[in-house]
């Protein structure tokens, strides 16, 4: 036996099996063209010199008894740092169908990816496998028989949702007839893009988000906003008729707010909204976090910053110490600096204190909307802790706030929003129609849309996920030009309205069986039923099985 | 699906005319109950005095009946008339009916300084303590209303043999607005609150249709903290507090309802005279909007009646009559065999826009569109 000293083994030495992703090569097909090598973007791929010993029997004692043979080959570096990801770029980029990335469930690397003693850190999504609770919930209420049914393809469908205050009846006739001020409010699609900064993603990427919402606005009609996540927006937008379709979001850096400031002058429209994000789904308690990787020039600028730092926002917005305060000073001021125009609302993580939050919103006349975030959101950069273990469900979350605010009539007043893992595994609009069954007015959507509209290759397998280190192979998240011209944004725009037709026509084949088309059918929670008694009763909505 | 009529004149009819008319549509309805509203009383053996309080309902038993009296003596009214149906119980599926209630009240004296809008409240709050009442007895006393010159008769069975078990056909009631429906509850179980019209504070619908809409408008009515907005045993019921709510609460014309419950598109508010502040309404009466097919009648105090249809008609109508004398129904049979002698080629079938109303003067119709200015509104 081998002494242990003499294998270079130490406590993080891993194998390839050791490794949550493992190279498949198949050199009979491999034409060593060297593309995987090359794309591969965290280097894990060796294209090396290799000796192979040909054993073979000789007699004569005159001949070395094996000779040696030199190949070159492929091989899957073992560092943690540098591990296999499971893009599965090498694999697009193989002409011969050499190479690709298989799943290992039983990897070792997790026990050592704190090497040099930091914790895990990443972007993307929460790792949770499997059908999500929303994936579980179905539409039972049938219109059967005692109603003509609807015609999904033929009759006419009002499924837009509101953004802003709502008076109360009567406060808003009173209002009306005696011409004071009426609290804005948007009337939007209901699947918004969730706020995604434009340093958090590519410029060809946010610029073929806003086409594709431009497009759907003005060609299809359907009104999609985006939110752009703290950090700001290019200021040929905010000087742009496109500002209306868009969320401009303040957190707790404040980053991009000068420029947005001082653009309100030259603006040709109101932005759609503003809001205040106070956390976030994916890492409660953490502010935003754009990694130096992704610090270039245009964000530099952008948000008033040097080039190649690190910007982490705290996590707190620093002038607030209570919610008091915070709805008295940010949404009064934010509201004030858009004359009342813009319906301002704050974004928080899904908590067992979100409705504390809500019911202090209730009592704000200027308090648009509450967005709650929940555990399954995404991001772009965060700690595997917070994003795998930190937060709370959307579902109950959001049901939680809604039946409060029904007991207290006030559910057309102030709508909520939900995120946090709608259409994680591909179901948007059976997540997004549970949610706003359950009472959510509308949902946001971040990791779905770049899943959809531009091939973010993650997967709650902790697949890419490096979103964080600009190095995303799609192109989507990184700042780097040598990357991120791989993504067209063209074709992210035409992604983005195939995906928003499709989702406008299942919302109506939602809606049609049972009975809906007038509107949105907020909190109609007797068309939902769930073959999990403890989930439907805690949702209050029916058990089937 | 169900069958609705209604029949509004100047000169007070029997309330059997109608269910006549009910029984031309009989092939429409599943004969499983009959509601009636009556509006406009006049009974051959007593002199009604205007204003004075109507109790509908039903005392399932002896001791219910007891109680019955007890609450509105110790309330302080005093029974001026109790109108015996000359019922034949055998023609009556259900067999624990002790005593249909007519009653004809004279209002607390205490109520005297009290204005109109208050009088209604505490009938109504009352009308709903005999409601609670009943319901903690095992359910055996039922009260669909408390009011002046209304009365209701709700009981399961097919409606024209209701009818005749009651003694209607014996014109001993008479009216000037009659409501019939012909079916028991569409989604929820068999319950007499769950029978059509439902009436609130003066305020009554009935629906032929069905309303998806019904839980989140529901749920937001029952957060309103309006002690009336209750009960619920019916999708349809909330079509009596909408328009309650619209007009009592809102204090908005009758022709705005339409706008809440069936509000225009956004292309079609952009072309409406007034769609910046209807646009506003259907946003903060949002909750509001019904969902799938209904044709709604309703009838206000002051003897006006209305219809309505659905944002797509996906319910028939038709209206037809003459001065003095107008029908509403679900079929063209049905107008027929209520109003024979009218002018069949005025007729009329509401279309999605339509609001239809038959003022008390009941002298013409008044076809409303959506697409109208409303009154009063702009004068405001
Ligand atoms: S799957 Fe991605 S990370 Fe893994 S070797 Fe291929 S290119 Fe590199
Ligand atoms: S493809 Fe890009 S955006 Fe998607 S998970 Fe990978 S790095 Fe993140």
């Amino acid at each position: 036996m081998v002494s242990i000293r003499s294998i270079a083994s130490h406590p993080s030495s891993l194998s390839p099996n050791d490794l949550p992703w493992k190279i498949v090569h198949r050199e009979d097909r491999c034409t060593l063209c060297g593309k995987c090598a090359a794309v591969c973007p965290v280097n894990t791929l060796k294209l090396t010199y290799m000796r192979k010993r040909m054993p073979k029997i000789v007699l004569n004692s005159t001949e070395r008894g094996s000779s040696y043979k030199t190949f070159v080959g492929i091989r899957q570096n073992t560092d943690v740092g540098r591990r296999c990801i499971g893009c599965g770029s090498c694999s697009m980029v193989c002409p011969n169908e050499a190479i690709g990335p298989v799943h290992n469930a039983s990897d070792r690397y997790r026990f050592q990816a704190t090497a040099g003693g930091g914790a895990i850190t990443r972007g993307g999504r929460r790792n949770e496998p499997g059908a999500s609770l929303l994936d579980r919930i179905i539409f039972n209420r049938i219109s059967m028989l005692t109603d003509p049914a609807l015609d999904a393809g033929r009759h006419e469908f009002t499924y837009n949702t509101l953004l802003g205050r709502v008076l109360p009846p009567e406060e808003y006739v009173r209002r009306k007839l005696s011409g004071e001020w009426i609290p804005p409010v948007r009337e939007i699609f209901p699947f918004v893009i969730g706020s995604m900064s434009f340093g958090a993603l590519s410029p060809n990427m946010w610029l073929g988000l806003l086409q594709g919402v431009a497009y759907c606005n003005e060609v299809l009609g359907i009104p999609v906003v985006m939110a752009t996540g703290e950090g700001g927006c290019p200021p040929w937008v905010l000087k742009s008729p496109f500002l209306k379709y868009i969320i401009l979001q303040i957190a707790s850096g404040y980053f991009g707010w000068d420029e947005i400031i001082r653009a309100i002058p030259e603006m040709q429209c109101d932005p759609a909204a503003i809001e205040i994000k106070y956390g976030q789904g994916a890492k409660p308690g953490d502010g935003g976090l754009l990694m130096w990787f992704k610090v270039s020039k245009l964000i530099a600028r952008l948000r008033g910053v040097p080039e190649g730092v690190d910007l982490p926002s705290p996590p707190v917005h620093q002038t607030l110490y209570s919610i008091e305060e915070s709805v008295m000073k940010m949404i009064q001021s934010m509201s004030m600096a858009w004359n009342f125009k813009v319906p301002v609302y704050p974004k928080i993580s899904g908590s067992t204190s979100a409705k504390s939050v809500l019911n202090n919103l209730v009592r704000n006349p200027y308090a648009s909307a509450l967005m709650i975030d929940g555990i399954d959101g995404g991001t772009g950069a965060a700690y595997d802790i917070s994003l795998n273990a930190t937060g709370h469900p959307i579902a109950s979350n959001v049901r939680d706030c809604y039946l409060d605010l029904c007991k207290q009539g006030k559910q057309n007043e102030i709508p909520i929003f939900a995120a946090g893992g709608v259409g994680k595994n591909g179901n948007v609009v059976q997540n997004a129609l549970a949610l706003i069954m359950l009472g959510a007015s509308g949902v946001h959507m971040g990791k779905f849309i770049m899943q959809s509209a531009a091939g973010c290759l993650g997967s709650e397998q902790n697949r890419c996920n490096v979103c964080n280190i600009g190095v995303c192979p799609k192109g989507i998240t990184s700042q780097n030009p040598k990357i991120y011209r791989r993504l067209d944004p063209d074709d992210v725009a035409q992604r983005v309205v195939e995906t928003f037709q499709s989702i406008a026509t299942e919302v109506k084949k939602v809606m049609a069986p049972l009975g809906r088309s007038q509107s949105l059918p907020i909190g109609m929670s007797d068309a939902l039923g769930i073959a999990d008694k403890d989930a439907a009763d805690r949702l209050s909505i029916r058990y089937v099985c | 699906m169900c069958r609705l009529a209604m029949k509004t004149a100047s000169k007070p009819f029997s309330p059997f005319s109608v269910l006549e008319g009910m029984e031309a549509m009989q092939e429409g309805y599943d004969g499983s109950g009959l509601g009636l509203l009556l509006r406009g009383l006049d009974f051959t053996d007593y002199k009604y005095q205007a204003g004075d309080p109507i109790l509908s309902g039903i005392a399932h038993t002896p001791e219910a009946l007891h109680r019955l009296n007890n609450i509105m003596e110790s309330k302080g009214f005093e029974l001026n008339y109790d109108h015996e149906f000359e019922v034949t119980r055998s023609m009556i599926e259900a067999k624990d009916r002790h005593k249909y209630l007519l009653r004809a009240y004279k209002k607390p004296a205490a109520w005297d300084s009290l204005s109109e809008d208050e009088v209604g409240r505490e009938l109504m709050l009352t009308r709903l303590e005999l409601r609670k009442n009943g319901e903690e007895n095992g359910g055996d006393l039922t009260a669909f209303s408390l009011w002046p010159d209304v009365a209701m008769i709700k009981e399961v069975g097919w409606p024209l043999e209701i009818g005749q078990a009651f003694g209607l056909n014996n014109d001993r009631i008479k009216s000037r607005v009659c409501f019939a429906q012909g079916r028991q509850n569409t989604n929820y179980g068999i319950n007499l609150y769950a029978c059509h019209p439902f009436f609130i504070e003066g305020v009554a619908t009935m629906t032929n249709g069905e309303n998806t809409a019904f839980v989140p408008i529901k749920d937001w009515l029952s957060g309103k903290g309006f002690p009336g907005y209750m009960g619920y045993q019916s999708d349809s019921e909330v079509f009596a507090h909408i328009l309650h709510y619209v007009t009592k609460q809102l204090k908005l014309p009758l022709q705005a309802y339409k706008h809440v419950i069936t509000p225009l598109a956004n292309k079609e508010l952009a072309a409406h005279p007034q769609g910046d502040f209807l646009r506003g309404l259907r946003d903060v009466c949002r909750r509001l909007i019904i969902d799938g097919p209904n044709a709604v009648i309703g009838s206000l105090p002051d003897e006006t009646t209305m219809v309505v249809m659905d944002a797509k008609k996906l319910r028939p109508a038709m209206v037809g009559g003459k001065p003095g004398e107008w029908a509403v129904a679900s079929e063209m049979c049905g107008v027929d065999a209520l109003i024979p002698d009218r002018d069949r080629s005025k007729d009329f079938q509401p279309m999605r826009q339509h609001t239809i109303i038959i003022p008390p003067d009941r002298q013409e119709l008044e076809i409303w569109s959506q697409f109208d200015q409303l009154p009063l509104i702009q004068a405001a």
